[in-house]
């Protein structure tokens, strides 16, 4: 079937889980939807700007990666029609979305938006081979002169943001007709109550935030179109490229991992509450045991058992970017085993007093079944913390890639993340002058996503846990 | 001479007016009551004299002078000195209120280095002097307790010695019994009745109680909804309350030996959040003319009261609620529930190995009968094992030994779902025993669904009529119990209990969380579902008024044991057990009581963990003997299925 | 008190068996002794010879559990499980594949690690605290709001940013302190400045917000309305009584890491070169070295279970409501 396309879909098993995951949480929402006390706490966290702030910010970079979960191999431009070959490069539609960026290489490093590499090296001058920085092959390539660099930059960086400007008022004029005839007001009038911020929710930080991030998108977008805004890297690939590359493998970790944390934690805390005597007992002794080992270890050691079976078994492999996957996959199996012992001893916590609470005990005196006293009467009212530890464990996650990758029980080598990126560009650090561009982008790509997450994970947690917020 | 005089005082929190526009004075030596249901404003207007409202609360206008003083305009520093020093507060749960890991003499001597500059020594004998005044037993050694080592009631002393400690010219007592044993609560109002006379202070009481009002009360005010809508002298505001509110507060009250409907108020507080217009309570008020929802009444006087309505002196005189004496059924009715020498015990582990070494004897055999139809009242203070019995019966909590037998059939862990048909439970605190994350409609079917009662399809429509039978709307069934107030809340779980048709239902304090009025309304909806599907209840309570209200039969506990037994007629009017005269005597009434039988009870119950030799009443009993202290002692029987263990009442008969 | 302890002992022990029986299924059973042959000899070298040698050099040439050749006990203790596992409870680590003894090397960088990990420990703690506590102090004003945004902030920004703009900015551009090194005795503190700085400094965004939760959780009890009502100031509700509760959870909470700071940190130690226990770990992780992560995995447990203990121990110290039994 995929003879008749030019290239064939791939699905890595992350690609499949992050696809089936998205699914359960349209599913999710759907539900809660439908359910007003579910719904109201998440409309208290609609009403916080900052986490609506967050929000947006997650949301960019959430369609980044899922765009980047899409996977193919091209055809292979000379290959017969009848009998297609593919490319052994896995490609997604984030790339082709990119495509400039990525097939844009230099030599080698290269400062952000310079027009020159970052080491002389003879060159052909009229003739006379001096040595020197060598012009870019595509950064700032349209220049005749280094003089026309700066007014061309900051031309590129003010059309960009206004384009952005103009596309965020747009955007907002939409917005407000929109609203408007839903509520059934003149414009002019919830134009006032937007001023006013009466509107019930935090519609003046959400303009403001959209037409922020479209004025930094037109501004970045023009500006990639001639310059690498990061620079490159040591073999002169675009770090602004490789940093958003890295987007699908810090969301995969922070998301995937809770998948697997999540069954053990509600599964084992609430048997553990729940049950108490011998199975609390039983459990109890699992999760100190795993517990009591440092996490970095036990990573460490599972981690070198899955490399020794992926080159043992290299066969079931086709790509280098399956086997990347599968170890990505590998680590947040891990990650997931050794990190569900917090939420479930706080389940466990929670279990124990729900359990002695009168509508258990009501439950009780009808003998009503433990399976159904489980899933009717302790499940939804712990559920709340499992949301608030699910938004809180992600940023985590994220940053402990990096260290992980830094002691080298990270993800692969050869796949896009920040912690490669920090561990690739740390000992250039010495350098003189120094390749500063790569830490810099990584860390702010990671501070970005682990902020928003972080201040997404406040909003969400201020309006779940009744000790904060009113009652549910 | 005015103390304390409080003029217009206005107070909000966040959007909400909690206090409205309240005036009063409270004169040295005197006692103030504010009276009011829950919500009303009493304790925001204690914390607003005090400036100690929670966050986002203010005192808006008003002023407020203590001694001629002017408190509101004092700047913080100084208020500092008038906290504690000029006037003092205790609040209403002791265990809260004080620090946990600060030492009782420490926090006393925190007063005392503060207002009078006392330190070393002579802060500590300063303290243990405080504590002798309020009754602590032991005191030199209490001040080095933490208050969790303390009872109820000697954690409320120590409260009161520290508010002492600044020697305040007027006191605050906010609801400071509520959380105390009715035995308790009666020593600790007798320590704060004398204290004010020795100290001559002057005291706001605040309290919903009216029988606490009415003997420690020199002056009333009754709150409603922020305000202030009825003032005057005890003995002519309980001769002839004026206010429509507060009539219906008296007559919502179960009276002794009365077992006529109670008088319910409908409807409830508003919200102080909206704008108010007329008077507060027309909404509720069945007198309420047209004027009272446009304008809101001014004070009247009349007979010496203030009381703001408008229909104030022309309302007929207090519409005397008819008496009623109890229903007394034919005897024959079969015996329902039969339980025999049911003893629940906790083991002890203790050591290196964990080994029982003793246990813990929560009930310590009880017997006891209830009539199909009929009410047997389970009374006692808590600790004292009662709610253990209801668990134990159900087989929530599994029986050490003793056998339970209902309609005729024995019950064991085998045929348990048999049981479970027959008799149902309605807990305490309507808030936590349901559900919040189930719909009404789910919380009523589940105890069908689980019992398997009736067929699948004619459920939904049983769940309509049990909200009906309960008085909730009809559509209540698709609703979310927060949804609904704390009285509809227990109207509710009794409709669980009753979705299986059973014919015993434990009601385990199912009032005590409640307001007076909602409270009325609950035991008016019990008594009339007892008459029209001849349940039967095992009531337990601590609240005596109720039982007299509700009850057929009563049993006294204490410790474990059923210590007096007996038709509620015989028990109540005629108690013979010293703990159960005790207890009769302890209850704070509102008709004056006379007579020999006031006991007050010294101590604090014994922990069941290590009962005293004899009778478990020995070291409290006015009467005890040496026998008592030697062996517990067996049933007396005083004819009509009334009986006591007691060696007294024993020798006497 | 003394037969809890005893009883927590104890109960530690199954716990170490569990870790010990885990480690060896990861170690020995999943990952066979030819698999960590093959992975260290390299493809290129690959050999059954070079293997066998490989697995003789290390004793990891016997069988796992059971020893069907020898007779008598030795079926038992001439084994991979007995001999690299069991031994360990005696803490009997062997050697690492550098030939050196595991026990040595622990017992030497012990100091080293805890130089750094306890000063962090320590300033962090009290830094973290007061920073709760002024931000109590204010609460609901601006300063509170701005304080808990800066501690988002700074907990947003990752643990090796920390490190290495302070080496980058401290060291390398302003020379103030050396950029890495240990050296012991007085001379030493200049090397061990600025990994404390930086520790503490990544560790107060989390911290400080943390402890500021506990206090405001404190603050809205009812005990502390009393003693405002007593006439006490904020400053000493905050101090006598805020503090005197809230420090409970804090220092139990602090009391279970104690026992792991011999363990030093990772990161921190690698970046600066201090040799110490964390920078050990790392080399061995990076140098597949199973027989020095396996005596870290059971030390690192060893203390995690001293910790609990001494947790408990502190709960009954400074909680007068709790007693041990």
């Amino acid at each position: 079937m995929s003879a008749a396309f030019n290239f064939m879909p791939v699905i890595l098993w992350t690609d499949a889980l992050i696809f089936a995951l998205l699914a359960a949480v349209l599913v999710l929402v759907w539900l809660i939807r439908r359910q007003e006390h579910l719904r109201a706490p998440w409309r208290g966290v609609a009403q916080r700007p900052m986490a609506m702030g967050a929000a947006l910010v997650l949301s960019v970079f959430v369609v980044i990666g899922l765009l980047d979960s899409l996977h193919y191999r091209a055809k292979l431009p000379d290959s017969p029609a009848d009998a297609p070959q593919y490319s052994v490069e896995v490609l997604s539609v984030f790339d082709a979305l990119v495509e400039g960026l990525r097939t844009r290489q230099e030599k080698t490093y290269s400062a952000p938006l310079a027009m020159q590499l970052y080491a002389k090296e003879f060159v052909q001058r009229e003739g006379v081979t001096v040595r020197d920085y060598p012009r870019l092959q595509h950064g700032g390539a349209h220049l005749a002169h280094a003089d026309e660099r700066l007014p061309d930059i900051a031309g590129r960086a003010l059309a960009g943001a206004a384009q952005g400007a103009l596309a965020g008022l747009l955007v907002f004029a939409g917005l407000a007709v929109w609203q408007a005839r839903r509520s059934q007001v003149s414009v002019g009038t919830w134009l006032a109550a937007w001023r006013g911020g009466r509107l019930g929710w935090p519609a003046r930080t959400v303009v403001l935030m959209v037409t922020a991030m479209l004025m930094l998108g037109g501004a970045l977008m023009q500006l990639a179109a001639g310059y690498h805004v990061f620079g490159t890297d040591k073999v002169g690939q675009d770090v602004l490229y490789i940093s958003l590359k890295s987007i699908r493998t810090g969301l995969v970790i922070g998301t995937l991992t809770t998948l697997v944390t999540l069954p053990l934690a509600i599964g084992f805390g609430i048997a553990a509450g729940y049950f108490r005597g011998w199975v609390d007992d039983v459990i109890q002794y699992i999760y100190t045991v795993l517990n009591s080992i440092p996490g970095v270890l036990l990573i460490a050691a599972m981690i070198l058992i899955v490399q020794v079976y992926i080159e043992s078994n290299a066969a079931l492999f086709d790509t280098a970017a399956a086997r990347a996957d599968i170890r990505l996959l590998a680590l947040c199996l891990i990650m997931g085993v050794t990190s569900w012992t917090g939420l479930a001893r706080l389940l466990r916590g929670e279990s124990l007093k729900l359990r002695t609470l009168d509508y258990v005990e009501a439950a009780r005196a009808f003998g009503v079944s433990h399976a159904r006293i489980i899933s009717r009467h302790i499940f939804p009212n712990v559920f709340h913390l499992v949301l608030i530890a699910m938004v809180l464990d992600f940023s985590g996650l994220v940053l402990a890639e990096a260290v992980l990758s830094y002691v080298g029980v990270g993800v692969d080598p050869s796949m896009y993340s920040w912690g490669n990126m920090i561990n690739g560009a740390r000992l250039e650090l010495a350098r003189e002058p120094v390749v500063w561009w790569q830490l810099v982008a990584a860390f702010a790509f990671m501070f970005t996503l682990v902020l928003a997450a972080n201040l997404f994970a406040d909003g969400v947690r201020d309006a779940f846990d009744p000790r904060l917020g009113g009652r549910l | 001479m005015t103390l304390l005089e409080v003029r217009d005082l206005v107070t909000d929190i966040g959007s909400a007016r909690v206090v409205d526009g309240v005036s009063f004075r409270v004169a040295a030596g005197e006692t103030y009551a504010l009276l009011g249901e829950s919500g009303c404003g009493k304790s925001m207007t204690a914390l607003s004299l005090m400036r100690l409202l929670p966050d986002g609360g203010r005192v808006s206008s008003g002023a407020v002078e203590l001694g001629g003083a002017d408190v509101l305009g004092l700047p913080e520093r100084e208020m500092r000195h008038v906290r504690g020093g000029q006037m003092a507060m205790i609040f209403q749960e002791p265990m809260l209120a004080l620090n946990p890991v600060i030492r009782v003499g420490e926090q006393i001597g925190e007063a005392l280095a503060l207002h009078q500059n006392l330190a070393g020594q002579p802060a500590r004998d300063a303290a243990r002097a405080l504590l002798d005044a309020v009754g602590v037993p032991d005191a030199a050694r209490r001040l080095d307790t933490y208050p969790f080592e303390l009872s109820g009631g000697l954690r409320q002393r120590v409260m009161i010695a520290m508010a002492l400690a600044g020697q305040p010219r007027l006191l605050i007592a906010d609801e400071p019994t509520t959380a105390l044993d009715v035995t308790i609560q009666a020593q600790v109002l007798d320590v704060l009745r004398r204290l004010k006379d020795e100290r001559q202070m002057g005291m706001l009481l605040i309290t919903h109680d009216l029988g606490v009002v009415a003997e420690n009360a020199d002056r009333v005010g009754v709150m409603y909804a922020g305000e202030l809508v009825e003032e005057g002298a005890r003995d002519i505001f309980f001769a002839a309350p004026q206010h429509p509110y507060s009539r219906m507060l008296f007559e919502a009250l179960p009276r002794p030996g009365d077992s006529g409907r109670l008088t319910t108020i409908p409807g409830q507080v508003p919200p102080l959040d909206g704008a108010m217009r007329g008077c507060r309570f027309a909404p509720r008020c069945p007198s309420a003319v047209a004027r009272c929802r446009d304008e809101a009444p001014g004070w009247q006087t009349i007979n010496g009261q203030q009381v703001r309505c408008h229909l104030a002196g022309t309302l007929p005189a207090s519409n005397a609620r008819a008496f009623a004496a109890h229903a007394h059924p034919t005897h024959a009715a079969q015996v329902l529930l039969q339980v025999d020498g049911l003893k629940v015990h906790f083991p002890i582990r203790r050591g290196f190995l964990q080994r029982t070494v003793g246990h813990v004897r929560a009930v310590d055999d009880v017997s006891l009968d209830i009539r199909a139809g009929r009410t047997l009242a389970l009374v006692g203070e808590s600790g004292c094992g009662k709610t253990t019995v209801g668990k134990a019966l159900l087989r929530l909590i599994e029986p050490t030994a003793g056998s339970i037998v209902l309609g005729g059939e024995t019950i064991t862990a085998k045929n348990a779902p048999a049981m479970r048909r027959q008799a149902q439970m309605v807990f305490q605190d309507p808030f936590s025993s349901l559900n919040p994350r189930m719909r009404v409609a789910d919380i009523l079917l589940e105890g069908m669904d689980a019992l398997g009662v009736g067929a699948a399809s004619q459920r939904r429509e049983a769940v309509m009529q049990l909200l009906n039978r309960v008085g909730l709307p009809d559509d209540a069934g698709g609703r979310y119990p927060h949804a609904f107030s704390g009285g509809q809340r227990q109207r509710i779980a009794i409709a669980r209990a009753l979705a299986v048709s059973p014919r015993l239902v434990i009601c385990d304090e199912p009032t005590s969380a409640l307001d007076v009025s909602v409270q009325a309304q609950i035991l008016n909806l019990l008594k009339d579902l007892q008459d029209s599907l001849g349940l039967a209840y095992l009531f337990i309570t601590h609240n005596l008024s109720v039982v007299d209200y509700l009850a057929h039969d009563v049993a006294v506990m204490y410790l474990g044991r059923i210590v007096e037994y007996g038709a509620a007629a015989d028990v109540l009017r005629a108690p013979r057990h010293p703990y159960t005269l005790a207890l009769v005597s302890a209850v704070p009434r509102i008709e004056a009581q006379s007579g020999p039988g006031i006991i007050r009870l010294a101590g604090d119950q014994p922990s069941p963990l290590n009962p005293p030799d004899g009778c478990h009443f020995n070291p409290r009993c006015p009467y005890a003997s040496e026998i008592c202290r030697q062996t517990y002692p067996d049933r007396t029987d005083l004819g009509n299925g009334h009986w006591v263990r007691c060696h007294w009442v024993a020798a006497q008969a | 008190m003394l037969a809890y302890i005893l009883r927590r002992l104890l109960y530690a022990i199954p716990i170490l068996i569990g870790v010990n029986l885990l480690t060896f299924a990861l170690f020995f059973v999943v990952n066979t002794p030819d698999d960590m042959a093959r992975l260290q000899l390299g493809a290129k070298h690959v050999t059954p010879e070079a293997i066998e040698r490989w697995k003789a050099e290390h004793g990891y040439d016997k069988p796992l559990m059971l020893n069907a050749a020898a007779t008598g006990s030795a079926r038992l203790t001439d084994t991979i499980f007995f001999q690299h596992s069991a031994a360990m409870f005696v803490f009997e680590f062997g050697k690492g594949d550098d030939g050196r003894s595991i026990g040595n090397e622990i017992r030497t960088r012990m100091g080293p690690s805890l130089a750094i990990a306890l000063p962090v420990f320590v300033i962090g703690l009290m830094v973290n605290v007061t920073f709760a506590l002024l931000m109590v102090f204010f609460r609901a004003t601006y300063l509170d709001l701005w304080g808990v945004v800066l501690c988002v902030v700074l907990m947003s920004i990752s643990g090796l940013f920390y490190i290495i703009a302070g080496q980058y900015f401290i060291a390398k551009l302003w020379n103030l302190l050396p950029i890495s090194g240990f050296a012991g005795g007085i001379d030493g503190i200049r090397f061990i400045l600025l990994p404390v700085l930086v520790g503490v400094v990544a560790g107060i965004g989390g911290g400080a917000r943390w402890y500021r939760t506990i206090f405001l959780e404190e603050i809205g009890k009812d005990y502390v309305r009393t003693a405002r009502a007593k006439g006490l100031g904020e400053v000493r509700v905050l101090f006598r009584h805020v503090l005197k509760n809230g420090m409970i959870p804090i220092l139990t909470g602090a009391v279970v890491v104690m026992p792991l700071l011999f363990m030093g940190s990772l990161i921190t130690e690698s970046f600066f070169g201090i040799p110490g226990l964390g920078s050990y770990t790392i080399d061995a992780i990076q140098a597949q070295d199973f027989a020095v992560v396996r005596a870290m995995v059971f030390l690192g447990s060893f203390l995690y279970i001293v910790g609990l203990i001494l947790t408990d121990i502190s709960y009954s110290l400074v909680d007068p409501r709790v007693r041990l039994q």
